[in-house]
């Protein structure tokens, strides 16, 4: 992991500080709530639907085990609001009434004392009050960790590949260049107000799994025929209520250019994007109204920025290798004999175990650059909870695991759960024991219940209609293993809203909720892909027909996976089918399965 | 940064060699022949478009003379004007002065340090601290 400096150490704290300031001056009434407003974004303090909501910034989705140990403390000291805004809140989702799944009624049921995992890669907590803000971001500060452009109109938090420094197919490692670009994000004095919020995303490997081309600037990591390192750089992706796919600006830069050539995207952007309308402020609107102009004033910025300016953002060779230093793999290994007599153990040991631990081996653990090594991912997608929340217990006996098995590091995945990315091969039979006592070890990873959801009409005050009730509701009629195995490999996203938190553009399934007459209804898209293998090329799914109640989302589920088991052929996933034989077939079952009185 | 109350901007007026560019111009083609004085303008404290204006003017034309801050200008945003080439600001009639002047000596880019190059210092940090052979 990056190793702070005094400097990086002191700029944190001195962020918290300034935060403190200008907290008391807003609880003073020094400071009014609309110019307060943007600055506690900045540090990642939203107000949402009943209490504050705070992002922390993980950037490139790294985290050590001291610092999962202080988001566990924060869940547990601080996310805990006063009895009485928890009892009123719950009395109000209630008013909102249960999702009828079938025979079962699924409430909204508000907890406390959670972290959040987030699609990209950041930890949300619900309840935190404000006047605690300024002491939460002393934890934070306590372990190099802030919330520093986790919201408002500048450049975000940087996500990049869960396997980062470890895939198989990795090019070259990504995080060095993450964290170059974090320092010199942090605090851009000229772009801290742009038209709009600004995320980058940077993926390493031939497989992208990091959303890239949906973010406004995608970074790939790439060589050019000469062997040279450098990007494939993408400019004006986004979801929101128009998806977008990023334009290639440049199909190679140099990789110690990429900060002065992200300075004149930005730059063009701060200048010529919209500041009249909010929903067409985002850099894609630019680079879709402009084109090719838009990409020539980039370059010509670019040009000035290096022959006029000097490139002062050059990354020096000696930069790159002293935070590539920081990023050096733990070492370890893995005696391959015993891993094998182990695992063949509890292959042969009660059949239970068998099946699970085989399912697990498939869809938890991941091929590692290190072939001692693998990368196992902990699913926090399970009955109960929403997806991507951990409790302070959960979030405390994660950090253990990551202790004991990876080397004190864990990631945060897209996905919304924990990947620990250094576990030695001989430790997996040990891994998988403690890790299913822990009830980390599900194995759905990258199945239909490992679904993304935002915290949707819950908590969020922009959501138009809840997310967690209609997971909730899947994730039940989805609980036997082998129907799940069955289905195969499914990307199921849900958003609240169509501001797309959840990702629902790029689900193969995709749920969007939307308002109707200050109802909650839900459109249903398919088809849609992140630009990961099993998915291909990033596209935006299309909508199945007009939007379902929120009783007929389950049906038209179910009725939509029935389609895909009538359709398939041997091995065939879903996303292949659907591609194969259409819309058509999805679309007559979607419609089929409305129930009676909603028609 | 030198500070200045809406009072004391209003009474000394525009001087011929003064120019006010509205957030929308292009810096890059304003003549500058004559001109000692820019003022450019926040709407509000949110259109962040004269950040840009600011830096060009001051890296990219090599203006010399004095870039004014109009407008919406707030306590918690001289920081930011200041480093993006802004030399005078013309605070709000309702921000206290002196609170002005803690608020930005205690900005983590003026208390600690800056990890990007900005319109005053050029060198990102890693550059500096790379030629004092420490990190």
């Amino acid at each position: 992991m990056y190793q702070y400096t005094e400097f990086d150490r002191a700029f944190v704290q001195a962020r918290a500080d300034q935060y403190r300031d200008q907290l008391s001056r807003w609880q003073a009434g020094q400071l009014p709530e609309d110019e307060f407003r943007p600055l506690r974004l900045q540090n990642g303090w939203y107000v949402q639907r009943y209490a504050p909501m705070l992002r922390v910034a993980v950037p490139y989705g790294e985290l050590s085990s001291a610092q999962l140990r202080v988001l566990a403390k924060i869940a547990r000291d601080y996310d805990q609001p006063q009895p009485e805004l928890l009892r009123a809140a719950q009395a109000k989702q209630d008013l909102l009434g249960p999702v009828q799944s079938g025979e079962r009624a699924i409430s909204s049921k508000l907890s406390a004392g959670y972290g959040h995992f987030t699609t990209r890669q950041n930890v949300q907590y619900n309840w935190i009050p404000l006047d605690k803000s300024a002491d939460v971001m002393d934890l934070l500060a306590s372990v190099n960790m802030h919330g520093i452009q986790t919201s408002g109109n500048c450049i975000r938090n940087i996500t990049s590949d869960e396997l980062a420094g470890i895939a198989v197919d990795e090019i070259a490692d990504p995080r060095p260049f993450g964290e170059i670009l974090r320092q010199w994000s942090t605090l851009h004095p000229e772009f801290a107000f742009l038209p709009r919020k600004f995320k980058i995303a940077i993926s390493g490997a031939l497989e992208d799994r990091a959303a890239t081309a949906w973010h406004d600037v995608g970074l790939y990591l790439i060589r050019n025929a000469e062997g040279e390192l450098g990007f494939k750089v993408q400019v004006g992706g986004g979801m929101g209520r128009t998806p977008v796919i990023g334009s290639v600006i440049r199909e190679f830069l140099p990789w110690h250019q990429v900060m002065n050539y992200i300075e004149a995207i930005v730059r063009v952007y701060n200048r010529y994007g919209r500041r009249d309308n909010i929903y067409k402020a985002r850099i894609k609107i630019l680079v879709k109204a402009e084109g090719q102009r838009y990409i020539d004033d980039v370059e010509a910025e670019y040009q000035q920025i290096m022959d006029h300016d000097g490139g002062p953002h050059t990354i020096t060779q000696a930069e790159l290798d002293r935070v590539t230093a920081c990023f050096v793999p733990p070492a370890l290994n893995c005696d391959h004999k015993s891993a094998q007599a182990k695992i063949a153990n509890i292959l042969r040991a009660a059949a239970e175990d068998d099946i699970e631990f085989g399912r697990w081996l498939k869809q938890n653990v991941r091929a590692h650059k290190n072939p001692d090594l693998r990368a196992v991912t902990l699913s926090f997608k399970r009955m109960g909870q929403a997806p991507g929340d951990a409790t302070a217990d959960q979030l405390a006996v994660a950090a253990e695991l990551a202790e004991q098995f990876s080397a004190g590091e864990v990631r945060v995945t897209h996905d919304q759960n924990l990947l620990l990315p250094w576990v030695a091969c001989d430790q997996l039979p040990e891994l998988w024991r403690a890790a299913r006592k822990a009830g980390f070890a599900k194995p759905n990873i990258r199945l239909l219940t490992d679904m993304i959801a935002c915290p949707g009409g819950d908590f969020c005050s922009l959501a138009n209609a809840r997310s967690i009730p209609i997971a909730e509701a899947i994730t039940e009629r989805y609980q036997d293993m082998d129907e799940l195995h069955d289905l195969g490999e499914i990307d199921l996203h849900i958003s609240g809203c169509i501001n797309s938190c959840g990702h629902h553009h790029s689900g193969h399934i995709g749920i969007l909720g939307v308002d109707k007459d200050g109802l909650e209804w839900y459109q249903v898209s398919l088809g849609g892909a992140d630009g990961s293998t099993l998915s291909g090329a990033a596209v935006p799914g299309k909508v199945v027909g007009p939007s379902f109640s929120a009783s007929e989302v389950p049906e038209v589920i179910e009725a939509v996976l029935e389609t895909y088991r009538q359709q398939r052929e041997t091995g065939e996933t879903f996303i292949a089918t659907l591609r194969r034989v259409g819309m058509e077939p999805y679309k007559a079952a979607a419609k089929a399965a409305r129930l009676p009185a909603a028609v | 940064m030198k500070l200045l109350t809406t009072n004391e901007h209003q009474e000394a007026g525009l001087q011929p060699t003064a120019v006010q560019l509205a957030n929308d111009a292009n810096p890059l083609s304003l003549p500058l022949t004559g001109v000692e004085r820019i003022d450019l303008h926040f709407p509000k404290f949110t259109d962040g478009r004269a950040y840009s204006q600011a830096f060009l003017l001051r890296r990219r034309r090599e203006f010399k003379g004095e870039i004014r801050a109009t407008g919406d200008v707030l306590v918690d945003q001289l920081a930011q004007m200041q480093r993006s080439g802004f030399d005078v600001a013309v605070m709000r009639a309702d921000q206290p002065l002196a609170l002005a002047e803690r608020v930005l000596a205690n900005n983590p880019g003026f208390g600690v340090g800056r990890y990007q190059g900005d319109a005053v210092q050029v060198a990102p940090h890693f550059a500096l601290t790379d030629a004092h052979g420490a990190g």
